[in-house]
């Protein structure tokens, strides 16, 4: 029996049928087209999956599907306003922050958490941010790099949805 | 972290006005990572798409004595279960493209198993939790088989076989060695003058990719009587050619679409989602996934190959290394993916950055009952630099000489002659060590930061391919049945004398893999052979010889000022301002040193090797050797393609499947 | 077909629960084995009852089964049992985790269950019973309504994980204690160890042999040379038995001692 679940992704409103047992990454990709949280391990090891869920962060991969009901859900798909980027994405970009890019949909959310809370992070605060996030491609250095190089920026302040 | 760029090494033989190289470029696909938009093969959405899970083994070993799948064809969401009977083309080998090895594993096993996660059943239903469910719902009646999980217990008379196309549990080399030969020189006559003898052994164990993106792969109908095939492959035409091969259809008939992969590192050449994925699709008409999950991955996914390696130096009291043997065991699991070629990639690596006189090895490539292993980042290489690594440092210590030092007397230099019979060229280890010493303030010697990959490199016998002793032992079944040791030269019945200067073709010496090997067998890959006149692609022909070096004294050690660190010294030959390789004087090994008029530099005095007594061959002087024809590997010009021609049709556009709903607007 | 039962209250809950269901509360075990194809349980079940109270009554702690590692880490109450609570998984893990899935995480997880070991947890049950986490640990029957804590003094309770990958990798080995001491001697100490054993457990000869000692080398030597006894580790992709057996006493003598990890 498929179970209606309503709650605001990305600012909009949505609306999706689940599969009982069915896990909140797997509504959103196929439920609802957002194809930016990826699957890396299904049991929360990775952390590609990262979602905000009301502001924080969370493995949709472990989300029963029908408990996001009414929740604020947000994934990088909603990061960039049109076709202004958010200055995480912007950061990563120019400091080389992705090599094969499977990482970096979790990696930007769990920054972006981060940096929601605390604009003003240490090395040490963002390490600890991303520490459920792995990168098979070892590039934790530019990540690091790029997330505190994001809170220096400008626009920081401004280019985020509250 | 900055990079720091040593513009002072090796300037005089780069342009360093180069437009791109060395400047910070924003990457061509990153605004679709930032995005999330990379379009992954899992970021296609299909109508109607159907999930596929494996029935595995759970033994290292078994026999199957029955499955029966009477409840899984009736739960819930199952459209088909694919047995081994339904794949038109079982067996495969993934370097068969090569003509490298025999077809010796099957993508779903019908009898025996070999490892634990070996595919037997493959169920495809409507989700993937029904999949999960109907795979539990399989009942499989397991004979547990006696294992082997150990490289050299594997190889011993009595040790069960692994897998019945390598009845030895050793991959064939050169269609009669059980392992892949090295000789060069004469490593037993330079043991017996050497003034020490250092051994080691070293293990290292298999390491698993892991990519954050799972292996996968998506196949559907497309109208135009072709499949389509979204995949996270990193290896594209190995997976069609396998594909067309196991599917028996052209690979005109097969549209792949990859490039966009999350992580590879090796672990996504091996081919087996694909062919499945387009089986699935054959066989229900709809759009079947075929994904693995990260147990699969770890589990299933071959790693880079465990090696267990022996290594033996005669080391003179100076540091000089006058001889080195290696014993090396890849572990390959119970198939052949790409350890097999690991191995001569190995051998053509061997004996590390150094110039060794004397070099010998036998490297295994053995079957045991576990996770079949493949390339990983660097692999035949990784582990034996190690164990190489290692045992220099062990060196270092029984001679008594700094390990960094010990380095840089025996590194390659350019024009040296290595143990595979190729010239070295663009040599930076010692360059390297010095630069390393530097930074971590390790203190060398004055002599040790005077010298330079430029200079010394094949001056007499370092540019010299030397009088080598071969021997035959350990042709295929002759361990298993009567038992020698794995050892160079252990169990020869027969020596023989290879002339100085012979660029050898003959596997028991090692040859290089790069020549006959390479032979495309096009019909593999769905092309028709022309039956006109051999379109051959033209073979390289072997290399012209080596002019014999002038045989040069060996060259005194010239002062060095105390205190500072020379330059770089001026290198005669021309400027090349085009980035080509330096020293390049066209085709064929590059000119010693010497024939260069270079400078003389300081340099550490070479091993004299003396003009010894020929070594006399062991006895058995009358037995035939077996002429080297019946041994060299097939070349087969014959075979090579003819200009690409579709097997069946002429390509069409490419059309959409009608079951793509696309990419919902986020492409 | 996975069937996903919700309820108002945590007693009904209790009530739709059986041999071949599974509660959800944060999700990250029962998530992972549904994700999995789990073949031993085909129903969920779960409450809307908030079970994510925090109340500091004399020197214990109520702690409800719903909160998660992340409130543990922003209560001022449990401001102590922090470096525990951070020892789970990274961020998003701890914004979902909660303190009654770690009570029953299987082997090597429940970090945090090995602190309230130590702090003398006490388990109340939906249908009311209290019991020591101890013996709940043994069968782990029934739901965890909350979990109730002693508050330590001073510098009392100690909690260390030992893991191979930092900041954030499994637990090989985890170690909490509760220092009770008074004129000098130990008195009253709870040691528990996680990973060392199919679940989280107190260590009684430690306990026994810290009885009257002196919280110096001297005084915890003979525990140390009782840090293994009467436990079977498990041989695992992290560790290895033979392992754990060698560097628990390390471990332990630091977080007696104080000692920093190097």
């Amino acid at each position: 029996m498929k179970i209606p679940v309503t709650f605001t992704l990305n600012g909009t409103e949505a609306a999706a049928f689940a599969d009982p047992g069915q896990n909140l990454l797997e509504l959103l990709r196929r439920g609802l087209g957002d194809l930016t949280p990826k699957f890396g391990c299904g049991q929360g090891t990775c952390g590609t999956c990262t979602v905000l869920i009301d502001g924080e962060p969370q493995l949709s991969c472990l989300i029963l599907a029908e408990t996001a009901q009414g929740r604020d859900v947000r994934t990088t798909a909603g990061l960039a306003n049109g076709p202004e980027l958010h200055p995480l994405q912007t950061a990563f970009m120019e400091g080389f922050a992705a090599q094969c890019g499977y990482c970096t949909p979790g990696m930007l959310m769990a920054a972006k958490a981060l940096l929601d809370r605390n604009p003003s992070p240490t090395r040490d605060d963002v390490i600890e941010a991303i520490s459920g996030n792995l990168c098979r491609c070892t590039g934790y250095e530019p990540i690091v790099e790029a997330i505190l190089s994001a809170a220096r920026a400008p626009r920081h302040s401004t280019g985020r949805p509250a | 972290m900055p990079v720091e760029f040593r513009k002072d090494l090796f300037a005089d033989e780069r342009d360093d006005n180069l437009v791109e190289i060395g400047k910070p470029h924003i990457r061509q696909d990153i605004l679709g990572h930032v995005t999330g938009r990379s379009p992954y093969y899992d970021d296609h959405l299909f109508d109607g798409l159907l999930h596929m899970r494996c029935v595995r083994s759970p033994h290292h070993h078994a026999r199957i004595r029955s499955i029966d799948t009477s409840d899984a064809e009736r739960a819930n969401g199952v459209v088909r279960i694919i047995r081994p009977s339904d794949v038109p083309q079982n067996m495969n080998t993934l370097l068969a493209l090569l003509n490298f090895g025999r077809d010796d594993e099957p993508l779903l096993t019908p009898e025996k198993t070999g490892y634990r996660g070996e595919p037997v059943l493959a169920v495809i239903a409507t989700t993937e939790a029904a999949a999960r469910d109907a795979v539990a719902k399989v009942k499989v009646d397991w004979e547990e088989l006696p294992h082997v999980l150990d490289v050299e217990e594997a190889l011993k008379p009595g040790a069960p076989v692994v897998n019945a196309t390598y009845p030895n549990n050793t991959f064939d080399y050169h269609d009669r060695y059980d392992h892949q030969k090295l000789r060069f020189g004469d490593t037993q006559a330079a043991f017996t003058r050497a003034d020490h003898i250092v051994e080691g052994e070293y293990q290292m164990s298999p390491i698993e990719q892991a990519p954050i993106e799972t292996c996968g792969a998506i196949a559907s109908p497309e109208t135009n009587d072709r499949f389509v095939c979204y995949t996270s492959t990193q290896a594209l035409f190995f997976s069609v050619a396998v594909s067309a091969k196991q599917t028996a259809l052209p690979s005109s008939r097969l549209h792949f679409i990859g490039g966009t992969v999350g992580g590879g590192f090796g672990g996504k050449v091996d081919s087996h989602h694909e062919p499945l994925a387009i089986l699935g699709s054959m066989l229900t008409g709809r759009p079947v996934k075929y994904q693995w999950d990260r147990a699969e991955e770890m589990q299933v996914g071959a790693p880079r190959s465990g090696e267990r390696w022996r290594i033996k130096d005669g080391v003179m009291n100076d540091g000089r290394i006058i001889a080195r043997e290696f014993t090396g065991f890849f572990d390959a699991g119970a198939y052949t993916r790409l350890t097999s070629y690991g191995v001569q990639k190995c051998t053509g690596h061997l004996p590390g950055p150094y110039t060794i006189p004397n070099v010998a090895s036998n490297t295994y490539c053995v079957f045991t009952n576990r996770t079949p292993s493949t390339a990983m980042r660097g692999f035949g290489i990784t582990g034996v630099d190690f164990s190489i690594e290692c045992h220099m440092d062990r060196v270092a210590d029984a001679v008594g000489i700094d390990p960094i030092e010990l380095r840089i007397l025996n590194a390659y230099r350019d024009g040296d002659m290595k143990a595979h019979r190729r010239t070295a060229k663009n040599c930076a280890l010692i360059e390297s060590c010095q630069v390393v010493a530097q930074k971590s303030g390790w203190a060398l010697s004055h002599d040790a930061m005077a010298q330079s990959s430029l200079i010394g490199g094949g001056i007499g016998w370092r540019g010299e391919i030397p009088e080598t002793v071969i021997d035959f032992a350990g042709e295929i079944g002759e361990r298993r049945s009567n038992w020698i040791d794995p050892e160079p030269y252990a169990g020869a019945k027969q020596r023989e004398l290879v002339a100085a200067g012979t660029e050898n073709e003959h596997p028991a010496t090692g040859n290089a893999p790069q020549r006959e090997d390479m032979v495309i067998e096009a019909e593999r890959l769905g092309f028709k052979v022309s039956d006109g006149p051999p379109n051959a692609m033209p073979v390289p022909g072997p290399a012209p010889a080596t002019p014999p070096a002038p045989a040069d004294p060996p060259i005194p050690v010239a002062p060095v000022p105390a205190g500072t660190v020379p330059p770089p010294p001026a290198v005669p030959t021309p400027l090349n301002g085009t980035g080509a390789p330096r020293r390049s004087t066209g085709p064929g090994p590059s000119l010693p040193a010497a024939a260069r008029g270079a400078p003389q530099p300081p340099q550490p005095t070479p091993e004299p090797h003396p003009p010894a007594p020929a070594p006399v061959p062991e006895p058995a002087l009358g037995t035939p050797r077996p002429a080297p024809t019946d041994t060299a590997p097939p070349a087969a010009p014959d075979t090579a393609p003819a200009a690409p021609e579709p097997a069946q049709r002429p390509p069409r556009r490419p059309g959409v499947s009608r079951f793509i709903s696309g990419p919902r607007g986020r492409r | 077909m996975l069937d996903v039962v919700t309820t108002d209250t945590l007693a009904e809950a209790a009530q739709s629960m059986g041999a071949r269901a599974r509660f959800l509360n944060g999700g990250t075990l029962v998530m992972r084995a549904v994700n999995y194809g789990d073949q031993r349980f085909d129903r969920i079940v779960r409450t809307r009852e908030a079970l994510d109270h925090i109340q500091a009554r004399g020197d214990r702690v109520e702690i409800g089964a719903g909160v998660t590692m992340a409130q543990i880490m922003a209560s001022r109450d449990l401001a102590f049992l922090a470096p525990a609570a951070r020892a789970v998984g990274g961020p998003a893990i701890r914004n979902m985790a909660t303190v009654g899935g770690n009570i029953c995480a299987p082997h090597p997880y429940g970090d945090l269950a090995v602190a309230l070991l130590a702090l003398d947890g006490q388990v109340t049950l939906a249908d009311g019973v209290s019991l020591p986490l101890t013996a709940y640990l043994s069968n782990r029957q029934g739901l965890i309504r909350s979990v109730s804590i002693q508050r330590p003094a001073g510098d009392a309770f100690r909690f260390r994980k030992v893991s191979r990958a930092r900041p954030k990798g499994i637990s090989f080995l985890s170690m909490a204690t509760h220092l009770n001491r008074s004129a000098g001697r130990l008195s009253g100490v709870r040691v528990a160890y996680g990973a060392m054993g199919p679940d989280p457990t107190r260590v009684s000869a430690v306990e026994r042999a810290l009885e009257g000692a002196t919280l110096d080398a001297t005084g915890i030597a003979p525990a140390l040379n009782a840090a293994t006894e009467g436990l079977n580790p498990p041989d695992d992709a992290l560790a290895s038995s033979w392992y754990r057996r060698e560097v628990a006493p390390i471990h332990l003598r630091r977080l007696l001692l104080g000692e920093a990890a190097r």
